[in-house]
C-alpha cells in the first residue's frame, strides 16, 4: 500500500511540475513589458532597464522558469503589478471562500444524486425514474451562469429568500453552490443509476435474494457498495471541473473568491495574479485527484491485493 | 477480392450501425434539433437582416416584451433578440466545429504516433497528455486567452488545446486494440508502408469513437465559449453570440428576464441536443448493446 501512495505521489509531483512549466510556457507568451507596466508610461529607459534587471526579466526562459519554481516552493508567488503586494497573501485569503464553495456544492450533488440514481434503478422504467433521468440530462446540459441568473432571478429577486451576491452568511452559499452542483448532480444520477443496474444483475445479488435477505440490505450493503466504486472517481473528477466552475459561478454571485480574483486580473494584465490563481486552483484539483486514487485503493480490493502480493 | 469483402464487411457495420442509432428516439430528435439548428445557422442572413435587426440600435423599441413583431422581444439598445439568437448560432456552431475539427487533427496524429510506435515516443507524448489533462478545460481556455487577447482566433486555439489529449487518448487507445490484428499484419506482409497502414486501416477503425467524442466534446466548447463570453472573456460584444448576449443582458436581470433566458435556454438546447446524438451513438456503437 505504502508503494502505491509513493508511485502516486510521484506521479502528482511530475505532473504538477509539467502543468506549472506549461501555465508558465503560455504566460510568458503575454505581450508588453511588466516593467512598463508597472512603472507606467512616463518612467525613463534607465527605471525600466533598472526594473526590468531586478525582476530578472531579461534571464533565458529556464532560469525565469527554475526561479518561479524555486520561490513558488517558499510561498512566495511574485508580487502584483497593480499593488506590489505579494500575490500569495491576496490568494491565501480568498481560497477558503473558493475552496467552501467547491465543497457545499460536491455536497450538495452527493447528497442528491446518489440516492436519487439509486431510487432510479431500481424503479427503473418508472415514472421517477424518467422525472430523474430527463432532469439529470437537463442539469447536464444548461450552462452554470445561465442556472445561477436563473435561480437568482426567482429566489432571490423576486421571493428574497437568499441573498443575491457577496457572502455575509451561510445563506449566501446555498444559491452558488446549487448552481454550482448541478452537473455533478446530473453525473452522479446518472453513474449511480447505471453502475446500479450493472450490480443489480449479477450473480452475487441473486444469491443473496435467495438467501432470503430483504430488498433494502440488498440494495443498501450489497449493490451500493460495489456500486459505489466508480462513482467515487467521477467525485474525483468533477471536483476539477467545480473547482474551473468556481471561476463563472463567483463572478455570476459576486463571490469574492479566487475565481473574481482571476478575472479582475486578466482585465488588469496582472500577469503573477492571473499565474499564481491558475497554478493554485490546478494544484487543489491534483490534490483531490491524488486523494481520491488514494481512497480507491483503500476501498477497492484488486488495487489492494496487486500491491500486497509483491 | 479482399477489398471487395472488406468493403461489404464495414458497409453492414456502418448500417447496422445507423440501424441502432435510428431506433434510439433521443439521440433521432438530437439529430434533428441539431440539422434544424444547422439550417437555421446557415439561412441566418435569409432570416433577419445582420445589419438592422442584429447590430443596428434602436434606442426607442429597447427592453419590449416578447411580441408578434419581436417574438422574443429586444435588448437594452433595441435590437431584435431572436434575430441576435439565430446569427448567434452561427458562432456558436462555427466556432465549435473548427476548434474541434483542429483538436481531432492534432489529436489524431499525435494519437496514432503514440499508439502505433509505442515505447518511448509513446511515454513522452502521452505523459504530456496527461499533464494538459490535469488542467481543466475552462482555465486552460482562460489562461490562453488571458495570454493572448481575447479575439475569436486565441479562442480556438485555447479550445483546441484543451481537447487535443482527449482525441490523441481515444485514437491511441482504438489503436492498440487493434494494431495486432490479423489485418494489419497481412496489410504488412502486402508491404504497405507504415503511413498507408495507419491511414488506410487505422484511422478508418478509429473513427467511430471519435464522432462519438467530438459530438460530446462539441457540447462542452459550446459552454466554455458561452461561460468566457459571459466573463466578458470571449467573443467582443456587439457580435451576438449568446455568452455575451447573457453577459450583456445580466444587468437586466429583474426588469427585463426574457434578455437571460432565450440566450440562455439557445444554448441549453444546442448541448441538450449534442448531448443526446453523441450517447445514442455511444451505445449505437457498442457491440455490447448489440441486441
Amino acid at each position: 500500500m505504502g508503494k502505491y501512495i509513493l508511485q502516486r505521489l510521484g506521479m502528482m509531483v511530475f505532473v504538477v511540475l509539467g502543468i506549472s512549466f506549461i501555465i508558465f510556457v503560455i504566460m510568458s507568451l503575454t505581450p508588453g513589458n511588466p516593467a512598463i507596466l508597472i512603472l507606467g508610461q512616463s518612467a525613463s529607459p534607465d527605471q525600466i532597464a533598472a526594473l526590468e534587471e531586478k525582476m530578472g526579466l531579461n534571464n533565458p526562459f529556464f532560469v525565469r522558469y527554475f526561479d518561479y519554481i524555486g520561490n513558488m516552493l517558499h510561498g512566495d508567488f511574485g508580487n502584483s503589478y497593480l499593488t506590489g503586494l505579494p500575490v500569495f497573501d491576496d490568494i491565501f485569503s480568498r481560497f477558503p471562500t473558493t475552496l467552501k464553495l467547491s465543497a457545499l456544492a460536491m455536497f450538495f450533488a452527493a447528497l442528491v444524486g446518489i440516492p436519487v440514481g439509486v431510487i432510479s434503478a431500481i424503479r427503473q422504467y418508472s415514472f421517477v425514474d424518467a422525472i430523474s433521468t430527463t432532469l439529470a440530462l437537463l442539469f447536464a446540459s444548461i450552462p452554470n451562469f445561465v442556472l445561477g441568473l436563473i435561480l437568482m432571478l426567482v429566489f432571490s429577486l423576486n421571493l428574497h429568500m437568499f441573498p443575491a451576491t457577496g457572502v455575509q452568511s451561510f445563506a449566501s452559499y446555498v444559491l452558488p453552490a446549487l448552481t454550482l452542483s448541478a452537473m455533478t448532480m446530473a453525473t452522479l444520477v446518472r453513474m449511480t443509476r447505471s453502475t446500479m443496474l450493472e450490480v443489480l444483475k449479477q450473480d452475487y445479488i441473486r444469491t443473496a435474494r435467495s438467501k432470503g435477505a430483504t430488498e433494502r440490505s440488498i440494495v443498501l450493503t450489497h449493490a451500493l457498495r460495489n456500486a459505489l466504486l466508480p462513482v467515487i472517481t467521477v467525485i474525483g473528477v468533477d471536483f476539477g471541473y467545480l473547482l474551473g466552475g468556481t471561476v463563472v459561478i463567483e463572478s455570476v454571485f459576486s463571490i469574492p473568491g479566487i475565481g473574481t480574483l482571476l478575472i479582475t486580473a486578466i482585465r488588469m494584465k496582472d500577469t503573477p495574479v492571473v499565474m499564481a490563481a491558475i497554478m493554485f486552483v490546478t494544484l487543489a484539483y491534483s490534490l483531490v485527484n491524488l486523494t481520491v486514487d488514494i481512497i480507491y485503493a483503500f476501498i477497492d480490493p484488486r488495487i489492494k491485493s496487486q500491491y500486497e502480493k509483491r | 477480392m479482399i477489398r471487395q469483402t472488406e468493403e461489404i464487411k464495414s458497409r453492414t457495420q456502418i448500417a447496422s450501425i445507423m440501424h441502432r442509432l435510428k431506433k434510439n428516439k433521443l439521440a433521432m430528435l438530437g439529430l434533428f434539433v441539431l440539422l434544424f439548428m444547422i439550417v437555421i445557422a446557415i439561412f441566418a442572413g435569409v432570416i433577419a437582416n445582420y445589419d438592422t435587426a442584429v447590430i443596428g440600435q434602436n434606442i426607442s423599441i429597447r427592453l419590449s416584451k416578447p411580441s408578434a413583431e419581436h417574438w422574443f422581444g429586444t435588448d437594452q439598445f433595441g435590437r431584435d433578440i431572436f434575430a441576435r439568437i439565430i446569427h448567434g448560432a452561427r458562432i456558436s456552431l462555427s466556432m465549435s466545429i473548427i476548434a474541434m475539427t483542429i483538436a481531432v487533427t492534432i489529436g489524431a496524429v499525435i494519437g496514432s504516433v503514440a499508439g502505433y510506435y509505442g515505447g518511448v515516443i509513446d511515454n513522452v507524448l502521452m505523459r504530456f497528455m496527461d499533464i494538459l489533462l490535469a488542467i481543466p478545460p475552462i482555465l486552460m481556455s482562460i489562461s490562453i486567452v488571458a495570454a493572448l487577447g481575447q479575439s475569436i482566433p486565441n479562442l480556438l486555439i485555447a479550445l483546441a488545446i484543451a481537447y487535443i489529449p482527449v482525441f490523441a487518448r481515444v485514437i491511441r487507445s482504438t489503436i492498440l486494440s487493434i494494431k495486432d490484428q490479423e489485418f494489419i499484419e497481412a496489410a504488412r506482409a502486402c508491404g504497405s508502408s507504415n503511413r498507408r497502414i495507419i491511414m488506410a486501416h487505422i484511422i478508418p477503425n478509429a473513427i467511430g469513437p471519435i464522432i462519438v467524442q467530438a459530438t460530446l466534446a462539441m457540447g462542452a466548447t459550446i459552454l466554455i465559449i458561452a461561460s468566457l463570453s459571459f466573463m466578458g472573456l470571449g467573443v467582443k460584444p456587439p457580435a451576438p453570440e449568446w455568452g455575451t448576449m447573457l453577459y450583456e443582458g445580466r444587468e437586466f436581470l429583474k426588469q427585463a428576464p426574457y434578455l437571460v433566458l432565450f440566450p440562455g435556454g439557445a444554448i441549453t438546447i444546442s448541448v441538450i441536443s449534442l448531448n443526446l446524438l453523441g450517447d445514442g451513438l455511444r451505445d449505437s456503437l457498442d457491440p455490447r448493446l448489440k441486441n
